[in-house]
Parts: structure tokens; sequence; C-alpha cells
């Protein structure tokens, strides 16, 4: 039985799971809830100056009838007073002293301030402090969150403040909205931070009521960016947790990761490029805490069958798998192949490759023939026919390039294989290639000619 | 059926409304949206090959998903103008949704309900969803308000020429006004259904019957063409004595939709047949609160013409079915049935095809019943020898181009459709197909 507690920073929790600071962490009350169903820990949503929200913050993306695959809101850090949640995390920690609570805070961009607010959440026996720099509505145009978080100086310069005061663990969350989050990430190092937490939300508009040409969700008739969470926002955040994972600075500090995490399988990939603990907050809006079982349930199960003992163990096992497209091995050859006894003939897979990809599906006639599609007599018809007419797919190996577009499109489960054939090629990446030859990125002429000595056929 | 004893005449003391609802129920938005969600959206699809109008099934769903019900409904006219009785009447398991990539190890997706919730969308307002061309100044005379002869007069008012549709009875609609039993089509989305080909601008006059007081000679004067949609005659006669006694199921079928609270309603009802029509009777036969339906069938489960889901769904409703039985006389007491005497059958090994009965030798038995309905198929067209047209095997014989002997004169539909092929579906597939050779040999003469 794997072992799921981990030790963040310096923060313990029984499980890697925490509630991200968000509204499923607005209350005490609710964080009892959610702590009874199992939740590790929770970020306590952002606490800070005054705040007035507003009504239909929360706007739903939502693709072939499948609900909120994304998340947008302009909902602000908490609008309850601070003494009121500073006296219910205090509450919580007292009744759950196993359970990791973080408060997640944001204020004026002021030394003093600052160095008072964390004076006040140490007060209250927190586990953890996490600065807020992410979120990219409201409270940037007041020149805090994302304001803070897209200018790698004054991340620096907070962090720096609020290391002088603190005594707790302190986590600086990231905003997404920024070209390259390794920026934030370093000046959190040399802020002194103890930790990173990744991706705040996403800057986004949901969408147009087709009806009434307003924003949706429509804000008293006007709408804005908010910030994007939930499944939708998942390999945004991957992406960003291996860049930081990967960088030789950034990479010194611990981070806790959050971004789309809706199943124990999610949670996993997280770990396994570089997470030490993880935040959720969108599938629990849709789904409540309960979530809590099968997060921890499946990830255990998985650990367990890959001899995993321990969430560190788990931890950074595929980040060493990143890499750039320079060092990718031109010779790996892969091609499709698709299962004839299991193909459903739905022939997704050869319109793909025809009207996308390299012309490389044939349909099969059941008598063995390379046909056209809609080639049936117009007095055909019946199941019978149909089915005894039907044509499958075929690919014409030699010509497929091993793209991978049928694959994704095929909707029966290992139905169509990408299997590695020997290229005939040693093994050359784009660097060694251009290093030794370095004519083959400048002149076609030098291209075709590498080309037609390694026998590469590109049609 | 004029003449008959009343077994029981009732007020309508039960809910018509509610004992002949469709067996489906609508769809709903919401389920329609995750069912057209399910479809894969497949390439060349098999549904649509396997549809004999082919209609763009995929399409017309993936329509249905992205809110575009207008282009749904016109996706399906554009292959089908008779899109509202399809979705309910064909035998959608034979066809489309038996093809279906998802039946092998799912559930196909339901496609005649999507059909029927993007036809219901569209009700009242389907001349939006159809374009006409501009008027050619032919004009065709149609035989029938069928379907086949609905859909090649909207067919051809869609290629801009002036049709009349001359429908014997008093109303349009032939088999889907008078002949598919409520449970499967409504009688009032049959009439609908007419009248939106009436919104085409074809003219429908009722009343009107080729032989009596319309010949065919005239109508070849008046017309640059004429399509013949006659159907299929009435049911034959089992010349057993008693024969008076026994209810046309035609007729049968006719009154549950016209006029149910007047029909007959037996306490234990046999049913003579195991064809679709006499699962309709039987099906009707229990919907009014029979006690016993019993089905009998000369031959064996394997020679029955009703579809396999037909067959199911009988037995669902309670009913029995007695095959290799074959009735002999009707037995009645003061002019009022008691039941029917029949006799065993066996299979007739030696005879080719579809396996022949014969009387097995064993004793007479008599099963006790106060009504008798037949079902047992329809006689050919019975107009072809008065029109002077040659047949095929009783049905109208048409060439590739569903033309006739006599040149100008097309027909399609029951009324040249050998045994086993005939379907709603291919009645309209027929009336379309016929209704493009109609507009080529008319547009050829009017540029010749």
């Amino acid at each position: 039985m794997a072992d799921l507690s981990i030790d963040f920073a310096g923060i313990r929790s029984p499980n890697p799971f925490w509630l991200a600071s968000a509204p499923p962490s607005n209350s005490g009350a609710q964080i009892h809830r959610a702590f009874e169903a199992g939740w590790g820990g929770a970020v306590w949503k952002t606490i800070g100056p005054p705040v007035l929200n507003v009504s239909n913050r929360y706007g739903s993306w939502n693709y072939a009838g499948q609900r909120m695959l994304g998340i947008n809101n302009v909902e602000l850090i908490s609008d309850r007073p601070l003494e009121i949640n500073l006296r219910e995390i205090a509450e919580v920690k007292r009744i759950w002293p196993d359970r990791a609570v973080i408060v997640s805070a944001m204020v004026e961009s002021k030394r003093e301030a600052w160095h008072t607010i964390v004076r006040q959440i140490e007060d209250t026996g927190a586990d953890g402090i996490e600065l807020n720099y992410g979120c990219p509505h409201g409270m940037s145009e007041r020149g805090m969150g994302a304001a803070v978080g897209q200018v790698p100086e004054y991340c620096e310069q907070i962090t720096r403040w609020v290391m002088e005061a603190a005594k707790l663990p302190v986590i600086v969350k990231l905003t997404p909205n920024v070209t390259n989050i390794v920026q934030p990430a370093r000046a959190a190092v040399s802020g002194g931070a103890n930790a990173l937490s990744l991706i705040n939300t996403v800057n986004s508009i949901t969408g147009v009521d087709l009806d009434t040409l307003e924003i949706s969700p429509s804000i008293g008739g006007k709408g804005g960016h908010g910030g994007y969470a939930g499944p939708a926002v998942k390999p945004i955040a991957l992406n960003m947790l291996a860049s930081v994972g990967s960088d030789e600075i950034a990479r010194r500090l611990p981070v806790s990761a959050m971004g789309g995490i809706m199943t124990w399988k999610d949670a996993a990939e997280f770990l396994l490029l570089g997470a030490r603990s993880l935040q959720v907050c969108t599938a629990v809006m849709h789904y409540g805490y309960r979530l809590i079982e099968d997060l921890c349930d499946g990830l255990s199960h998985w650990m367990d069958a890959h001899g995993f003992a321990t969430i560190a163990d788990v931890s950074g096992k595929s980040l060493h798998r990143i890499s750039d497209f320079k060092n990718f091995d031109l010779s790996f050859r892969a091609v499709a192949r698709i299962d004839e006894q299991k193909c459903i003939q739905c022939n997704l897979c050869y319109v793909a490759c025809n009207d996308t990809a390299h012309q490389c599906i044939d349909l099969i006639s059941p008598d063995g023939h390379i046909v056209q599609p809609y080639s049936y007599a117009v007095d055909s018809n019946g199941k019978h026919q149909a089915s005894a007419f039907r044509a499958h797919p075929r690919v014409r190996e030699a010509d497929c390039v091993g793209c991978r577009l049928c694959y994704n499109v095929c909707p029966v489960d290992n139905c169509i294989k990408m299997v590695e054939v020997p290229s005939g090629r040693e093994s050359i990446t784009w660097e060694q290639l251009t290093q030794s030859n370095p004519a083959v990125a400048e002149d076609w002429e030098a291209m075709k000619e590498y080309r037609k000595k390694m026998g590469i056929h590109v049609h | 059926m004029e003449g008959l004893p009343r077994v029981q005449t009732s007020a309508p003391d039960r809910d018509f409304k509610k004992a002949f609802a469709e067996a489906l129920p609508p769809l709903t938005a919401q389920e329609a949206m995750v069912e057209a969600n399910r479809c894969l959206f497949c390439f060349d699809a098999p549904c649509t090959h396997a549809c004999p109008t082919h209609i763009d099934i995929p399409r017309f769903i993936k329509k249905i998903s992205t809110e575009n019900l207008l282009g749904s409904a016109r996706t399906i006219f554009e292959a089908n103008l008779l899109g509202a009785t399809c979705a309910r009447v064909c035998p959608v398991q034979e066809l489309c949704e038996g093809a279906c990539v998802l039946g092998k190890e799912h559930k196909p997706i339901s496609i005649g309900r999507l059909q029927r919730f993007a036809m219901d969308r569209i009700a009242g307002r389907e001349r939006t969803a159809i374009v006409l061309a501009a008027s050619t100044g032919r004009h065709v005379a149609v035989i029938g308000s069928g379907p086949a002869g609905l859909s090649c007069a909207g067919e051809l008012a869609r290629r801009g020429h002036s049709v009349t549709i001359f429908e014997k009875r008093t109303l349009a609609g032939g088999l889907s006004t008078f002949g598919i039993i409520a449970v499967r089509e409504p009688i009032e989305i049959a009439l609908a259904e007419a009248q939106m080909i009436q919104s085409l601008g074809v003219k429908i006059e009722t009343g009107a019957e080729l032989g009596g007081n319309l010949s065919l000679a005239d109508l070849q004067q008046r017309f640059d063409a004429v399509f013949l949609a006659l159907g299929l005659g009435s049911t034959p006669a089992l010349n057993i004595p008693g024969e008076q006694f026994i209810e046309d199921g035609l007729h049968y079928v006719e009154r549950s939709k016209l006029d149910p609270a007047n029909i007959s309603r037996g306490e234990k009802v046999v049913v003579i047949g195991a064809g679709n029509t006499a699962i309709d009777c039987a099906t009707i036969a229990k919907r009014l609160g029979a006690a016993q339906v019993t089905m009998v069938y000369r031959r064996s489960a394997r020679e029955m013409t009703a579809y396999p889901h037909e067959y199911d769904f009988v037995k669902k409703e309670g009913v029995e079915i007695r095959f290799l039985t074959q009735p002999m006389r009707v037995e009645t007491h003061d002019g009022h049935v008691t039941g029917v005497v029949c006799i065993p059958m066996e299979l007739d090994p030696s005879s080719a095809g579809r396996a022949l009965a014969r009387p097995s030798g064993g004793p007479e038995f008599f099963i006790p019943a106060d009504q008798i309905v037949k079902a047992i198929g329809q006689q050919k067209p019975g107009l072809a020898a008065m029109l002077g047209l040659q047949t095929n095997g009783g049905f109208l014989r048409v060439n590739e181009h569903f033309e006739t002997s006599l040149p100008g004169v097309y027909a399609g539909g029951d009324c040249i459709r050998a045994k086993n092929s005939a379907s709603t579906v291919m009645a309209v597939q027929d009336g379309k197909l016929s209704a493009a050779a109609i507009h080529e040999r008319i547009m050829r003469q009017a540029h010749g």
C-alpha cells in the first residue's frame, strides 16, 4: 500500500491533494467538510484587502455535451472580512492538526502591508503561506495578483519583503499569463521563497451569447476576461510545470502543481513531471469534495502497480524525458497499424489521413480491393448490404510518416497502434545533424542531397 | 367494417389517445443532444448506405448537436421528403440503426428518434427547409397520395413542375394515414405530411379514382407525365366457412385510427396471419383491452414476414402466437363468433425457398374467440389489366427508370414491388427516383 503522505517544504499532509485557493476553500465550514471527506490540505481562499464581487462570475466552456471542460471566473479574493477568515483558519487548524492549512494572501505592494499580513497568518497556527501573484482579473487592475506575477522584479521584491517577516514556509504562486514562466519562477528563487505553486488561471473570455450578442456570461450587459481553469488547461499547466522543473535555477524549489486535475491519472502525470504536492479546484467545483476518495484510491493503486512506495518516489520520474525538438531522434520511425478485428469501420482515420495527413490510408472492400468512398449503387440498401459492402481502412505503411493523427481520432481503444519500425538509419538529432552538416538548415539543395543519401522520402 | 356483427359496442370508456400513444416518446432537447453527441460522425457512413433513401445521417445528426435544426431538417429533406413518417415507421433495426458501427458492442445511435426530433422541430415550417426551383410550366399527374405519390409529387414540385395528386379516398396519405397503427404513426402526422407536400405547391384532389371518375387516357392528354402510386389491393379471401364473420385487418387498423371509439372490441381475439399488419392488428386488440389475443400462422417462425423487432414487440404486448396452425372454419352461435376451428400443419421439407406448410394429419382443434381478424397480405394491384399495363408477377412492370410499358406513365411504391421488398421508405425512394426520371423526360421534351 503506497504511502501518500508528503512533506512539502516542511508542510506535512496525509496525502498530496490540497484544495486550491479558490471558492471551495472559502470558509472554515467548507474546509472542515473537505477534511472530513479526506482532503490532505487546503490553501485558504486568498485573504487581503476589502473587495466586492459581482453576479454571473463563473462562465463555462462546454463542448459536445460535456459541461465545464473549462471554467472562467471573475471572482475576486475572499469577500469575507479578514478577521473572520483569520479566526476560522485558526479554528480549522486546531480541529485538524494533521492536515495542511496554507493561507493564500495578496495585499498592496507595500512592505509594511506584507509584513502585517504575514504576522496575522502566522498567528493563526497555519502551516504555510501562499503568495497570490496570479489572479488575472480585478485584483491585477489594483496592482496586485498577476500585476506582480507578470513582472519578475516585483515578484522578487515582494517575495523578499515577505521572507523578511515569515517564519512559515512561503509558496509563490505563479501566473501562466507570461511569455516564459521560468522568469518569475527564478525571481521567486531570488526573493528567497521556499516553494512554488503553478498554474494560476489563464486569461480568457468564455464566449459570446448568439441570441443577445452579449459576452457570456453577461455581467449586467458587460463581460471581460477572467481566469480560465479546468480540464482544458491541463496541457498548458503540464508544460509550465515541466519548464520550471527543467530550469536549473527554478527547479531548486519544490512545486505544488495544479491546472485541470480531474482524476488520479491527471494527478499522477503532474507528479511524474515534478510536482510534490497537488492542488485541485475545478473538479471540486463540478462534483464536490467526494472526489478525493478516488483521487487517493486510484493514485494509490497505480503506485502499487508500479512499485512506487512514496509520492517522492514518483515525483519527477518522467521529467528527464522532457527535451527540445533539436534533441529528438530524427531516425525514430513509427507507423500506424490498424487492428482489423477491433476496427468498427467508422473510417474517421481515413478521412483524417486523407484530408489532413499524408493520404496513406486506403479503403479496402471486403473482397480486398481499394475502393473509393460512397461507391455503392443507389439501389443498394439495408444493414446486410451496407455491412457486406463496408470498406475498412488500411495503412500503406511505406507512405505512412507516423504522424499519429489516425491514432488520435480512432474511437476504439487499442485499435490503431503506433508501431516502431526500423528506419535503417543511424540515430541522429537535428542538433547533431546541423553541427556536422550546417548547410541542410539553410539550403534546400543540401537538404535534398542529404535526404537522397539517407533514403528519406517525403511525399 | 359494415355488415359485420359487432361484438361489443362501447362508449369511449378509455383514453384512446393513451392506448394508442406512440410507442416511443419524443426525445427531449437534452436527450437529443446527448444522443447526437454520441454519434461518431462516421465517414461514408454505413447508416447512410443502409437507408434506402440514403439520407446523410451523420450530417443531420451533427447538425442537431450544433443546434442547427433548420439545417438538420434540410439535410433529411434533401434525400427524403417524408422524413416525419420514415422516422416513425422505418424498420430502423434492419436499416440505418442495424448498420450503425456502434451496434456491434454498444447501443446503436437512435437514428429514427433523432430524425423524428429534427422533423418535429421543423413541423409546420418545413417549407423554409425546402428550396423550390422556378416554375417549368410542365404538369404531372400523380395517382395516389401514399408515400410513393407524395414523395414523387414533392420531388417534382421541388424541380418547378406543377403537380396534381389524384386520391380516391377522402383523406390524403394512403398507408400512412389509414394503414399504419397509431402506436407507430398517429394520423395527425400523416395528414400534416400531406399538407407539407401541398405547401410546396402540389394540388391534391380527393375522391378522384382512376378507373372510376378518372381515365388514364384523359390524364395522358392533360399532363406531360403520369406517375402511378396505386399501392396494393384488398385482403384476399381465406375461402373458409364463416369468412363473413372475419374482420379485415386493414379495415380494423383503419378504424382504430379514424374512429377508435366505435371499433369492435373482442375479449378473446384471434388474428390470422403473421406479417407486420397482423402484428399491428394484435397490438390494437391488446391495447383495446382484449384479455387474450392469439395470432395463428400456418407456417413456422422462420417463414413469418414480420420483422424480428415487431415480433419481439408483440410478444411483450402479451400476444400469443401459434405457429403451424391453419384456420378451417369459423364457429358461431346466434350470429356471434365463438371461435375458430384449426388443424395442425407441418413444413414441407421438399419445398424450395421459403418452406410451404401442409396438414400434418393431426386432429382438428378449437380456439375460442369472440372476434377474428385476418391480416394475410394484400392482393396485387388490380388496375393493371384495365389500364393495359404489362405486369411482372402481378405487379406493374417498370424499367430501370420506373417507366411502365406505356411511355410517359411511371409507377412506384408497393404496386411495383414484389412481396417483402415493399416498405414506406422504399416507396419514398421509388417516388424520388421516378421524379428524377420524369423530370429528365419532360425537360428533354421541353427542349427537344
